[in-house]
């Protein structure tokens, strides 16, 4: 099988480490071999982050690039914006509503822009864009808005509900697994 | 057993697998994760040293002892610990000594873009460089064996898409390494200069050795490809670009040992292809080695000598198509890294900002006082900098910055640097002022412990240096402690100790907000008493923006340390009691 690319972005500090440790994970046992490159240090300080994600019968390149991608998941509309020149023509984006004012806005410096949504949908971008806080909220904490977008992009794979489902329970914590399950059913049936 | 592995977790996977039994190491982005891994393993003895030259030094004691050991750290740390390094290559070792050294071009978390790969051929010890997390674990296996048999240490390679890019490994059962007991032997560990001299044609012979095997080992190995035209030599993360773009139509040279390089091998691989070509981020270090045997490829004709490779990059100077991505007419705002919503640096660095004080920085989170609206700091440039160019910059113009000029320096970077330069201060007597930003961690690369939070690695309680006493005995006798949300406190010390005609130390102490253990307030919340005036946007907290004209505060970031509303006239910012 051909490369796949998942790309998940936002702001330092949302749990994109998580998400890309579920897909990691879940993809894996699919029997696919898979690399997941991340990135830590002072970048993760409320900057913009991205986490590649790709699978496949051999992958080579930790890292994906312009064009490439197949989906972007994205905790930040701002975000999905920033990356979208690495969505592959006709790739699909999964994305929280939500905004977060980068400090150029904060101070005034800078709009943040406008109906970005349908901009990108202008592109020819797939968009698919959900408010994953507030599912997040009625998960029971604002936290599993990562879970939430895990839950709606399964939608998009061809996967049984058993293999996301274990994924799940092989990196949450036993005393937060209801809370996470619940975000995710959320996400997918939102 | 299968599994998904970070480069960094494979390593350390590879030391517990080889028998490792002492790991010593300074945290830094992106080689942290190594030792934090090898940590997890009860069998080997782990430690956060006070810096790296401690850190190589203390695996090396070790592996005098015959123990396997270890010591990881990024790029810039390795000039800390470049001095025994080039000794203890004379020396060698008695048991295997590793030493991981992780690059960071691009420079995601670094303050520059050295390429390691120098320090291998100026000290003249071998480097292993691996290409996933496969190779991690497996070359951390292999680098034990080779430093045992050839009598060195030896270096494992890291840069950051290897280090934090999982791939999947296959993990073994540990070894028990054979027995080494230490032996008194002065001609070969005591290097005054009579020994020296007889230890280093060994070294010399050693590295000629090391070329035989690196012709043989098939770590250095060539992968086929049907098409001639041309051949690519190189490594590391170089190699998954290639074989990205490429796929198997060229010949390629993969080189898992960077230093020494093979000789032969090379030029063989050259005669059967018709253009050599070397792909290699950074300095032309493979290039230059092909040029001395009389080569010509192609390399940083092509290629740059700035930042990371990618597989497009890859592609467009190879001449091969790839896909374009949508493009936004639309001017997106950066998102640059900022000081955490409640982080205890902001308090200071307003303070520092309202006093118009010149600030000389250091390395940690709290670079980032350097940046807008804040824009505090002046200088960075190296661990300890700080502390040591303030007494030269009070040296050179007295009066004239005595009153006005600090060094700041966070509680870990003053353990690792800043004690020789306040020692220096203390001894050649300027009129300086230290801060120390005692956040009771190493915050930047991922809250590790160090000597003065009283905590190990393993999180147990461990020997805590007391600050104060330090400064005290060094001959400060204008030691304070402030809090940097309390910005009347922090106001009145800056001016006092700036004021004062003597050396003086003060100590702003409080946590890092994203301490799990940090117990935080409820969020703020803005009232309608808010009057516009924007005085709280001058702390550049993330959670506080304007919206309609009035401000707002986010309240999944807020963390309620309350320096917004000590800047407020109007008394705008209240609780709002209860948890986000």
């Amino acid at each position: 099988m051909e490369t796949k690319n998942i790309m998940i972005v936002g702001v330092g500090g949302q749990g994109s480490l998580l998400a890309s440790k579920l897909l990691g994970h879940l993809l894996m046992e699919q029997g696919y071999d898979v690399k997941v490159s991340e990135v830590h240090g002072m970048s993760q300080r409320g900057g913009s982050v991205v986490t590649y994600v790709r699978y496949g019968d051999r992958v080579s390149s930790p890292v994906i690039d312009r064009g490439e991608a197949d989906f972007i998941v994205s905790f930040e509309v701002l975000e999905a914006a920033r990356w979208l020149g690495f969505l592959k023509p006709g790739g699909q984006i999964v994305t929280s509503t939500q905004q977060i004012d980068p400090m150029p806005v904060v101070t005034g410096k800078m709009p943040y822009p406008e109906n970005l949504v349908d901009k990108m949908k202008a592109t020819g971008a797939k968009v698919d864009a959900i408010d994953c806080l507030s599912l997040a909220r009625e998960a029971g904490s604002s936290k599993a808005v990562n879970i939430v977008l895990m839950g709606r992009l399964s939608h998009y794979f061809d996967l049984p509900q058993q293999a996301w489902q274990k994924s799940l329970e092989f990196i949450v914590p036993p005393k937060f697994l209801e809370l996470n399950k619940k975000a995710f059913e959320l996400g997918k049936n939102a | 057993m299968k599994k998904l592995m970070l480069g960094n977790a494979a390593a350390a996977r590879g030391l517990y697998e080889a028998g490792c039994a002492v790991v010593s190491s300074y945290p830094g982005t992106p080689s942290t994760e190594i030792t934090e891994e090898a940590a997890k393993y009860d069998e080997i003895y782990c430690e956060w040293a006070p810096n790296e030259k401690v850190a190589v030094e203390t695996a090396f004691g070790a592996c005098l002892a015959g123990k396997r050991s270890f010591c990881g750290m990024k790029h810039v740390g390795l000039n800390v610990a470049a001095d025994p390094l080039f000794t203890i290559s004379y020396t060698g070792v008695n048991a295997g000594m590793v030493i991981a050294v992780a690059d960071d071009p691009g420079m995601h978390s670094s303050q520059n873009e050295q390429d390691s790969r120098h320090y291998a051929k100026a000290a003249k010890v071998p480097m292993l460089e691996p290409a996933d997390s496969k190779e991690s674990l497996a070359f951390a296996k292999l680098a034990y064996d080779l430093s045992e048999e050839f009598d060195t240490p030896v270096f494992l390679k890291m840069c950051t898409r290897i280090a934090h890019s999982q791939s999947i490994v296959e993990t073994g059962e540990r070894v028990t390494p054979p027995e080494k007991r230490y032996e008194k032997n002065i001609a070969k560990y005591v290097m005054m200069p009579g020994n020296a001299i007889r230890r280093h044609p060994v070294v010399e012979e050693r590295t000629r050795k090391l070329i035989a095997w690196a012709e043989e080992s098939d770590i250095n190995r060539v992968e086929n490809g049907d098409d001639h035209s041309m051949g690519i030599i190189t490594s590391s993360t170089s190699y998954q670009y290639v074989k990205e773009v490429c796929g198997d139509t060229y010949p390629i040279l993969k080189l898992g040992m960077i230093w020494p390089l093979p000789e032969k091998k090379i030029i063989d691989f050259a005669a059967a292809v018709d253009k050599l070509v070397v792909v290699e981020e950074l300095d032309p270090f493979i290039e230059e080695h092909c040029r001395n045997l009389g080569l010509n490829p192609a390399g940083k004709a092509l290629f740059p000598l700035e930042g990371e490779l990618s597989q497009n990059l890859v592609a467009d100077k190879l001449g091969i198509a790839h896909e374009a991505g949508p493009g936004l007419d639309e001017t997106i705002p950066p998102r640059p890294p900022v000081m955490c919503a409640g982080c205890p640096h902001r308090g200071l660095f307003y303070t520092l900002n309202r006093n118009k004080c010149t600030v000389l920085g250091d390395i940690g989170c709290y670079t980032l006082g350097a940046v807008a609206p804040l824009a505090a700091i002046e200088m960075t440039a190296c661990m300890g900098a700080s502390v040591s160019a303030i007494h030269g910059f009070n040296k050179a113009l007295g009066k004239e910055s005595e009153g006005k000029t600090v060094a700041v320096i966070g509680d870990s970077t003053f353990m690792h640097s800043g004690m020789t330069g306040l020692a220096n201060i203390a001894y050649n007597q300027s009129n300086s002022t230290v801060i120390i930003l005692d956040n009771s961690i190493t915050g930047m690369t991922g809250h590790q412990q160090n000597p003065t939070t009283g905590y190990n690695i393993k999180g147990d309680p461990a020997g805590k240096i007391d600050l104060e006493s330090l400064c005290r005995a060094m001959g400060f006798t204008r030691v304070r402690v402030v809090d940097p949300y309390d910005l009347q406190q922090c106001d009145q010390a800056v001016k006092e100790e700036l004021a004062a005609e003597e050396p003086s130390v003060i100590i702003s102490r409080r946590p890092c907000a994203l301490l799990k253990y940090v117990k935080h307030k409820p969020p703020l919340t803005v009232t309608d008493k808010c009057k516009s005036c924007q005085s709280c946007m001058r702390i550049g907290c993330p959670a506080i923006s304007m919206k309609d004209g009035k401000a707002r505060i986010d309240s999944t970031l807020c963390v309620g340390c309350g320096v917004c509303q000590q800047l407020c006239r109007f008394d705008a910012f209240e609780s709002t009691g209860k948890e986000a």
